[in-house]
């Protein structure tokens, strides 16, 4: 069987004809298989959603409990039998609940990684190799420029930060899933105990993480001195990028505006949109990592969904490795 | 390199002149020497390192990765220096910890004593063993490009922070009168500031020596001084300057003491005097030789050079309209008084060649009330208000209150529409705080509004909450961090801006550039179409170039 017939790109997504569902369609279908929470991913409205616990939680969590007629769980593992056609899930160390997803015929493998990443995060499962014929790999960050950094050093430096400005209030722009309570969770593990305050968009997906067991420390919500600026004073301050140009932002003393994503590797990225500490902390592989996790699974093909697809192809053209983009559409990189 | 590197890092992206402040504050305490001396010569543009081209620096890029790859990463990214030093995988060596990385000291003397056939593999060693934000650093050094928004006299004035607590502090103008006799890595000058020695001692008095500044003339500021203590002179358009020659040392320092000697050879050559004035640089011809002085605009011509052709000296001849004099040969006579300076001043100016020198005539006056009027219809265009100072005054560094007055022509005002906003930096980031504005011009679709500039201050913080909220309600597109505003003859917001000054321009689509423009008043109670025309402005700039005669 060539792997088209067993899936191939269509408007709203990956499809599996000889098994009827999408995968992270980005229009409403009868059956998706969602790989992680994050908005662009997991969209409310299927029919029915098959997926990782955590994945459902997270969906309901967004979009309330009627977010799809009906739900599956997907158990790290288990070959799940979707019309004929076997699927199973593996971690993609991208989130909380992220997975990959195997999706196999007569023979014939292919995973869909999802977004994933390889680097250590204590607050996912880490990411699982899995055999197989077509890779289908994202290339967000696939360009040599980039070289994701040791995130703890990169935490050190927003602890040297609030040291050298004590007056000033950090605020640490990150996603409000997984970004942001990864940051969290690198900020304790580098030995800091103060509570930490986070804007009310993260609070429902913070308590979600606190109860599968990933630790946070003391999390206060960063409204109820508003009166005080001083409250702030040398405070750390988590919360979506796009609140720190909202009127939100004044309450603070002289914000200092820090932001934790793979695009801080770039300079002129962090100087447009104002940030005065980046943080390159990123939930994506980096270029060596996608490089090495193409080598490490060495399939027949390669498939490039979204990002700098041109990039990778042309890596894998030069070590004789089929390739192509498929050019999907709808994926806007909320994870990072 | 690292902690320099990290330095750099925050520097870029840090807007707030206090924050820098801070941050070189705490490297110029935190990093030993030589390597914080090299760092302060690298910022203050005193540094002297061997040059690689940007050529060589992409054949080693090449050497590494595929040319398309490498194509489609300097598209990204857009600085070759920023794009090498993310590309590039130093393998193992890039992976050993921060002390064992080479240091600035020890880089800077590696490259200078390399031959010319070593450079291309000492530059690939050296890139291997940093690792990325190090490499950013030492590219941007190696090219000669580091823009990072710090002046030679904010790196200065952290020196004079690091020096001390509160009230034990050095003042940064005897280190500014220091720095040009002495050379990186400025280890005597870190001794005296950590009080760990003496203050350096200086071979020649051929060194900038701070400048004395003046105050504005505020309401009744005048009305308890008696004009017969005070002399007046006019308040030239051009920029301050100070000349040094000392036993064949000639040098121009801009105000805050950089050496722009290098772009004025027309006046350093003729100087055939030893000592040290202080005047303007101007262009045009002096009044010695009776030709006109010209514009602030083609003194820009030859400002911010490195070098300048002689066409440039030829169509732009600069010269220095001389104000005072601080040392007469080697001797320091800044403690008389300013008639008796004024004097030697003219004798060595007398003996000057009379096409490059002039001295600044004093103004004749009996009453304020004679000179404010004077001020506002001087006799030339190329004056934009008056000096008032004590005729005893001493010469001191600094802008003291009481000796020395400046007295400015009224600013221009014109009513403008509000066009577009961008958010401010720092505390203001989430204001939109930065304002384009235009004027109405006719164009092909009838009566349209033309950006003629662009003001971020001016106004109070309760005016910004105002401005700020008109943008938020009344935005009509967003490209980025700017937005566009409504703008519409009969609905929009009117700023009155003031300015001081405007000359043609070609850059700008409008025509005509604004110097120093401010927001002075929000005009609520006008509509756009209330606002000026740019026939307005124009006339403005033609009324300046018929003064002059050009």
């Amino acid at each position: 069987m060539k792997p088209e017939a067993l899936l191939h790109p269509t408007p709203a997504g990956l499809y599996c004809p000889l098994g009827n569902f999408h995968v992270d369609p980005v229009r409403p279908v009868e059956r998706a298989l969602i790989t992680h929470g994050h908005s662009d991913h997991a969209r409310a409205g299927h029919g029915k959603v098959l997926a990782t616990r955590q994945t459902l939680d997270i969906m309901a969590l967004r979009y309330g409990e009627d977010f799809t007629r009906s739900q599956q769980v997907a158990e790290w593992g288990e070959v799940i039998d979707v019309d004929g056609v076997s699927v199973h899930f593996h971690p993609a160390g991208h989130v909380l609940g992220s997975a990959q997803i195997a999706i196999e015929k007569d023979g014939m493998r292919i995973v869909v990684s999802g977004d994933y990443k390889r680097g250590v995060d204590p607050t996912c499962d880490a990411f699982q190799p899995v055999p197989c014929d077509v890779f289908i790999t994202e290339a967000t960050f696939g360009l040599p420029v980039f070289h994701h950094p040791d995130p703890k050093a990169e935490t050190r430096k927003l602890l040297a930060s609030i040291r050298q400005f004590p007056e000033r209030t950090h605020l640490v722009g990150a996603y409000s899933l997984g970004k942001a309570q990864r940051v969290i969770r690198l900020i304790r593990d580098c030995g800091y105990d103060k509570p930490i305050f986070i804007h009310g968009a993260l609070a429902r997906l913070c308590d979600y993480y606190v109860s599968q067991g990933i630790e946070l420390g003391e999390l206060r919500p960063a409204t109820i001195e508003k009166k005080d600026p001083s409250a702030f004073h040398g405070a750390i301050v988590v919360g979506p990028p796009s609140a720190f140009q909202d009127r939100w932002a004044r309450r603070f003393n002289e914000p200092l505006i820090a932001f934790a994503s793979g695009w801080m590797m770039v300079r002129q990225r962090a100087k447009q949109g104002g940030v005065e500490l980046p943080l390159v902390i990123s939930d994506h592989c980096d270029w060596p990592e996608l490089l090495e996790t193409i080598r490490e699974i060495s399939p027949q093909e390669v498939w490039v969904t979204h990002g700098r697809e041109e990039a990778l192809v042309r890596w894998c053209e030069l070590q004789g490795l089929p390739a192509k983009p498929l050019h999907l559409v709808g994926y806007e990189d909320e994870g990072d | 390199m690292k902690p320099f590197a990290t330095l750099l890092d925050r520097l870029v992206l840090t807007p707030s002149r206090n924050g820098k402040l801070t941050l070189l504050t705490d490297y110029f305490r935190s990093t030993p020497d030589p390597d914080r001396g090299y760092g302060l010569a690298a910022l203050a543009g005193a540094l002297d390192l061997k040059a690689i081209k940007p050529a060589l620096l992409k054949e080693l890029a090449l050497e590494k990765l595929d040319p398309v790859l490498f194509q489609y990463s300097y598209d990204y990214v857009g600085d070759l220096a920023e794009t090498i030093s993310l590309i590039w995988d130093g393998g193992e060596k890039e992976h050993v910890s921060e002390g064992e990385q080479p240091r600035l000291g020890e880089v800077v003397a590696r490259m200078n004593a390399l031959g010319r056939t070593e450079v291309r593999s000492a530059v690939r060693d050296l890139l291997d063993h940093l690792d990325h934000s190090s490499r950013f650093a030492f590219l941007k050094l190696a090219t000669g490009s580091l823009r990072i928004g710090v002046s030679a006299r904010l790196a200065k004035q952290a020196l004079a922070e690091m020096s001390g607590p509160d009230g034990m502090k050095k003042d940064v103008t005897e280190i500014e009168t220091l720095w040009h006799g002495l050379e990186p890595p400025y280890e005597p000058l870190f001794a005296w500031l950590e009080g760990k020695a003496e203050k350096p001692v200086l071979a020649t008095p051929a060194i900038f020596h701070s400048v004395m500044l003046a105050n504005p003339v505020e309401e009744g500021d005048l009305d308890k001084l008696n004009p017969e203590d005070y002399a007046a002179e006019w308040k030239w358009d051009g920029i301050r300057v100070q000349m040094s020659s000392f036993g064949g040392t000639k040098k121009l320092y801009s105000r805050s003491g950089d050496d722009i000697s290098g772009a004025f050879p027309d006046v350093i050559d003729a100087i055939n005097f030893e000592g040290v004035i202080d005047g303007e640089l101007l262009v045009g011809g002096t009044a010695r030789s009776n030709s006109a002085t010209r514009t602030f605009s083609d003194l820009q011509q030859r400002l911010n050079r490195k070098t300048v052709s002689a066409k440039m000296i030829a169509d732009y001849p600069a010269f220095v309209r001389a104000y005072d004099l601080l040392f007469d040969r080697d001797e320091d006579i800044r403690a008389r008084s300013y008639l008796r300076r004024r004097e030697e001043l003219s004798e060595v100016i007398e003996k000057a060649p009379h096409d490059r020198f002039d001295i600044s005539p004093l103004i004749d006056f009996q009453s304020w009330l004679q000179l404010d009027q004077l001020r506002l219809a001087p006799p030339d265009p190329v004056v934009e208000g008056v000096m008032i100072k004590r005729k005893d005054s001493v010469y001191q560094a600094g802008r003291l209150k009481g000796p020395w007055f400046k007295w400015k022509r009224d600013p221009f005002n014109v009513d403008a529409v509000m066009m577009y906003a961008q958010r401010g930096h720092g505390k203001r980031s989430s204001y939109y705080s930065d304002f384009t504005f235009g004027v109405w011009a006719e164009g092909e679709g009838g009566e349209q509004l033309v950006p003629v500039g662009k003001a971020y201050f001016g106004f109070t913080d309760a005016e910004l909450e105002v401005l700020d909220k008109f943008v938020r309600d009344n935005t009509v597109e967003r490209f980025g961090p700017v937005r566009s505003v409504r703008a519409e003859p009969g609905f929009g917001f009117v700023l009155e801006v003031a300015f001081e000054g405007i000359n043609r321009s070609t850059r700008h689509k409008s025509g005509v550039a604004m110097r120093f423009p401010r927001i002075s008043r929000l005009r609520m109670d006008k509509l756009p179409r209330d606002a000026d025309r740019l026939s307005t402005l124009t006339a403005m700039v033609e009324g300046r170039e018929q003064d002059i005669g050009a």
